[in-house]
């Protein structure tokens, strides 16, 4: 359990790095909006979501609106209940304590890098542990350093550290292509998620487009099974009429 | 006095509602997960999300930053395929937004 731990925590040293950069940028923004760096540290452990506590200290002005703020969470967050579904073959065999205990400590980032181990055969919870206790750190660090640097980084756009969630979750994706059946999948998924993010408030965007881009090749298998039932009727069943059921 | 103990209150429940409802979300997708069907269409559907997600997550991030944008997504996810070193392809795609607008004078 710890040598995966040890193996999952060094595979996201890398994705660390850039975890760590946007974390101080939420760092910078926190310290402007006034939030401490003991609140800020509570945040990062408790909710420990990077696109959800940016929108969280976006949302951060007193009078808190808290209901609004945990609205929205939920609905940027939705996707955890799809990568929840998708660690499923992982956990099989774990206890729930054990579930309760790892499912805290999952973020894209390990998720992601989990996965791709998962698909070479190079996974196991430990190692997705390990992953998170690694992320957990770094955003925490890379948060409380911005939050402390505040004043003195003036404008990080200059230094695209805006653009890093956005380069980092692209290599991502990168490494979860499977081969050509990806393309439609795929390119729908884009191009749901850049639409509804234009005409859609909050962050439906993800779910709608993931959710989306998947159901194609689901919705494909549905209708192959369909078809290779209707060949393997018997005889009999093929003699009546087909078209009398769309009638 | 009585605004700021209602100041802290609203602290706590603002991250308090934050970490429970992502976290009942994280949990609650892995318990549903075994009550789903694992054959067939669901199937291929739970397999092709991971890719999606991300893609979803990402598409209109490098779509809103323009040409910049644009290229150093190609060259991020260029670098990412050919060397598979993440930190290598984000410095890359960083480099390029980085430079391209010390180019153009953003902001």
């Amino acid at each position: 359990m710890i040598e995966e731990m040890r193996r999952g925590a060094l595979a996201n040293l890398p994705v660390g790095a850039s975890v760590a950069a946007y974390g101080s940028v939420l760092g910078m923004l926190a310290a402007q909006k006034g939030l401490t760096w003991l609140q800020l540290l509570v945040m990062n452990l408790s909710v420990f979501a990077g696109s959800a506590q940016f929108v969280m200290v976006e949302m951060w002005a007193p009078p808190l609106p808290v209901v609004e703020i945990t609205l929205a969470v939920l609905i940027i967050n939705m996707r955890y209940l799809l990568i929840g579904a998708s660690l499923n073959p992982l956990f099989q065999g774990k206890s729930l304590v054990q579930k309760a205990g790892i499912m805290h400590l999952v973020a894209d980032e390990n998720w992601a890098v989990t996965m791709a181990a998962y698909r070479n055969g190079g996974a196991t919870t430990g190692f997705l542990l390990g992953g998170g206790i690694c992320l957990c750190s770094v955003w925490s660090m890379g948060t409380l350093l911005g939050h402390q640097l505040g004043a003195l980084v003036v404008q990080p756009e200059r230094f695209a550290l805006d653009f890093a969630f956005v380069a980092v979750f692209t290599a991502l994706t990168v490494s979860m292509w499977r081969g050509k059946s990806d393309i439609a999948p795929w390119v729908t998924a884009a191009l749901l998620a850049v639409i509804a993010e234009r005409w859609l408030p909050g962050k439906w965007y993800i779910v709608i487009g993931g959710i989306g881009g998947a159901l194609l090749p689901a919705l494909q298998s549905v209708f192959e099974s369909k078809k290779k039932n209707l060949q393997q009727l018997p005889d009999k069943a093929l003699q009546k009429p087909i078209g009398e059921k769309t009638k | 006095m009585t605004l700021a103990i209602s100041t802290d209150l609203s602290i706590v429940l603002a991250i308090g509602g934050a970490a429970l409802a992502t976290y009942s979300l994280r949990l609650g997708g892995l318990l549903l997960a075994e009550r789903l069907p694992k054959n067939g269409g669901f199937k291929r559907f739970m397999e092709t999300l991971p890719g999606t997600i991300l893609l979803a997550l990402v598409a209109p991030g490098i779509f809103s930053a323009g040409i910049h944008g644009g290229v150093a997504a190609l060259a991020t996810a260029l670098c990412a395929w050919k060397t598979k070193n993440l930190l290598l392809a984000m410095i890359v795609g960083m480099g390029i937004v980085a430079a391209g607008r010390l180019l153009t004078g953003y902001p």
